[in-house]
């Protein structure tokens, strides 16, 4: 088997039993990024010094005898918004240019002492806003699958990251959709853990309320290995669930869901779906149903409002946290000649600083939170949200999880959608409802759509603390779907012609 | 209610992010576009609904009051855009008629 084409559970079996060393597979997927990111540009910074001494690390832990974990010498592709001594975080931002933090987060403390190997920080949208990271400060990431599309945002980088072969794991956060989407659109499988399940302590700050860092990986049980890994209570995350972390490993190795009552939300589908995008889910339905799984359609009516009320919560905590960007203690300074004052700096670096969709944001969040708007908007928005939990809470009392397309369209075409943003937010119109609520979601994989042969996700939801849930879900349909294709959808991309520049078809 | 770029300059002057003339121009009617749109929450928001501002029930969380080790001053100042004996130098905060 070849160490591009392997899973992280596999790679993990062939180091513990010394048939490839840590170095080899850092080594690798070093070369795979120096061959393929010219076309594919996931990453904003690579450091294979480090990568390669992390990895000769392990190898030598493992030589002297010592019991490592599972992720022990495995790659990862870390979103740039994960700060981490030594290397830049930008957020794919230019206000952030050059930073380099003082300090690790929590999930980079947890992936370090794992073992695992960082292999550099991923492009994103600037602060993680956008479904496309057209928004990024630096460059757009293109689709493995077809590199005229778009990888999906924010966690762009980290999705194409994993669909290229560059790395078999990944880490994102998930405001909106940013882990989901992306994986939907490139054919990996993306987890949105329970809100406050995985700590954001050291994770640049979008909408506090809802970011949500995650798992990314090509396999439901590689996701299982690594959410395992980030996972759990951390007293410097006040938002942190002091609660045992699901057994997800055994979740994704069972994939068991006869008797399980799967609810299909009957809001999301129809009018704006794309037909290929339908047909794939409905097919993944009849593929749980033949499992043993019970399909029963359920109503969610607040759901329709979902979109809306992100669209001001999220500005509204956006205003609030970017203003931490004031040029004053790091970062982009502009304007300090002498002459001008602080508010002049401040306005001249902000302005120069942050790109378009951050400027849309803050102003609307700064819009929505003045006096005389705010009942009627931020207000207002606050109690949807409450009618989206009920929503949850009722359909929950019905069904063990909930499912939907993860987004409505496959990939769309770079530039197609950056003058309307509108259209460019509706790419999340089915993942947000869980970030509103905080309970868990996943993407899987569930096929090409036949109109485009582009990618289609497929999204589980389950209530707060049934991340496990997911897993069971995402295996199950993970296993049919390979034993009918005969391999992992991205086998196919692998060994398709549009594929033949990642050059790992052969399976060297 | 129809934004203008004189509106979406005071924004802007309030949240600290000096735009240009061509940025007024364009964000503001996309802005309205996008107000608009969210707008309709209110069909929904009855009087009767309490609002929800976090996804946890979570109150009041407090650590033990001990000391801990904070990050060291020269690791915190390397990543400053101007230092002066061993600060952060920043710009004036006065105005000249102040």
């Amino acid at each position: 088997m070849s160490i591009l084409r392997a899973t992280a559970a596999g790679l993990s079996d062939l180091l513990a039993s010394g048939e490839v060393s840590a170095r080899e597979v850092a080594q690798a997927h070093l070369d795979q990024i120096d061959a393929v990111d010219g076309s594919v540009r996931a990453f904003l910074h690579v450091d294979g010094e480090r990568a390669l001494a992390a990895a000769d690390a392990v190898d030598a832990r493992r030589a002297a005898g010592e019991e490592l974990g599972p992720l022990a010498g495995i790659p990862l592709a870390m979103k740039d918004i994960f700060t981490m001594t030594g290397a830049p975080t930008t957020c794919g931002s230019r206000i952030l240019e050059g930073w380099i933090p003082p300090y690790n987060s929590t999930i980079t403390e947890r992936l370090l002492d794992a073992g695992v190997v960082v292999l550099g920080k991923t492009n994103m949208d600037e602060f993680a806003m956008g479904s496309s990271t057209e928004n990024s400060g630096y460059f757009t990431t293109h689709n493995p699958w077809d590199t005229t599309k778009i990888p999906g945002g924010s966690g762009g980088g980290s999705a194409a990251a994993l669909a290229a072969f560059e790395a078999p794991l990944a880490i994102g956060t998930d405001t909106g959709g940013s882990i989901r989407q992306p994986a939907s659109v490139t054919g990996t499988v993306g987890v949105k853990p329970t809100y406050g399940a995985t700590s954001r302590y050291g994770v640049v700050a979008m909408a506090s309320s809802l970011d949500t860092p995650g798992p990314c990986a090509r396999t439901v049980l590689d996701a299982a290995l690594l959410h395992s890994v980030i996972a759990g209570w951390d007293p410097r995350d006040s938002t942190s669930i002091n609660a045992p972390v699901p057994d997800v490993i055994g979740a994704a190795r069972s994939g068991d869901v006869a008797g399980m009552r799967i609810g299909v939300v009957r809001e999301f589908g129809g009018e704006g779906y794309q037909p290929g995008v339908e047909q794939r889910f409905a097919e993944a339905l009849a593929v749980l149903e033949g499992l043993g799984a019970e399909i029963v359609e359920v109503s969610c009516p607040n759901f329709e409002y979902a979109l809306p009320a992100y669209y001001l919560i999220m500005p509204s905590e956006v205003s609030s946290n970017l203003a931490r960007f004031d040029a004053m203690r790091y970062g982009l300074r502009v304007g300090d000649d002498g002459v001008n004052g602080v508010e002049e700096v401040m306005n001249l670096t902000r302005g120069a600083g942050f790109g378009a969709e951050a400027k849309r944001r803050i102003i609307i969040g700064t819009y929505a939170l003045s006096s005389g708007y705010y009942d009627a908007y931020y207000g207002s928005a606050q109690k949807v949200r409450t009618l989206i939990s009920r929503d949850f809470d009722a359909a929950f009392a019905q069904v063990d999880v909930l499912v939907s397309p993860t987004t409505p369209t496959t990939a769309f075409t770079i530039g197609e959608r950056v003058d309307d943003p509108l259209a460019m937010y509706k790419a999340d119109l089915c993942t947000i409802p869980s970030n509103l609520a905080g309970n868990c979601a996943a993407s899987i994989p569930c096929g090409l759509s036949l109109d485009d042969g582009l990618p289609v996700g497929f999204q589980v939801m389950a209530p707060p603390l049934a991340d496990d849930r997911l897993y069971r879900v995402g295996a199950a349909l993970e296993r049919e779907l390979a034993s009918r294709w005969g391999g992992g959808l991205l086998d196919q991309l692998a060994t398709s012609p549009a594929g033949a520049y990642l050059k790992v078809g052969d399976g060297r | 209610m129809a934004l203008t770029a004189a509106d979406v300059a005071r924004l802007g002057e309030l949240a600290r992010i000096r735009l240009t003339d061509e940025e007024l121009a364009r964000l503001a009617p996309q802005l309205d576009v996008i107000l608009q749109s969210v707008a309709r929450v209110t069909e929904v928001a009855g009087a009767d609904v309490p609002p929800t501002s976090h996804a946890l029930p979570l109150t009041n969380v407090f650590r033990e009051d001990v000391v801990t080790p904070s990050l060291a001053r020269d690791a915190v100042l390397a990543a400053a855009p101007a230092v002066e004996d061993g600060r952060f130098r920043v710009p004036r905060i006065l105005a000249e008629d102040a």
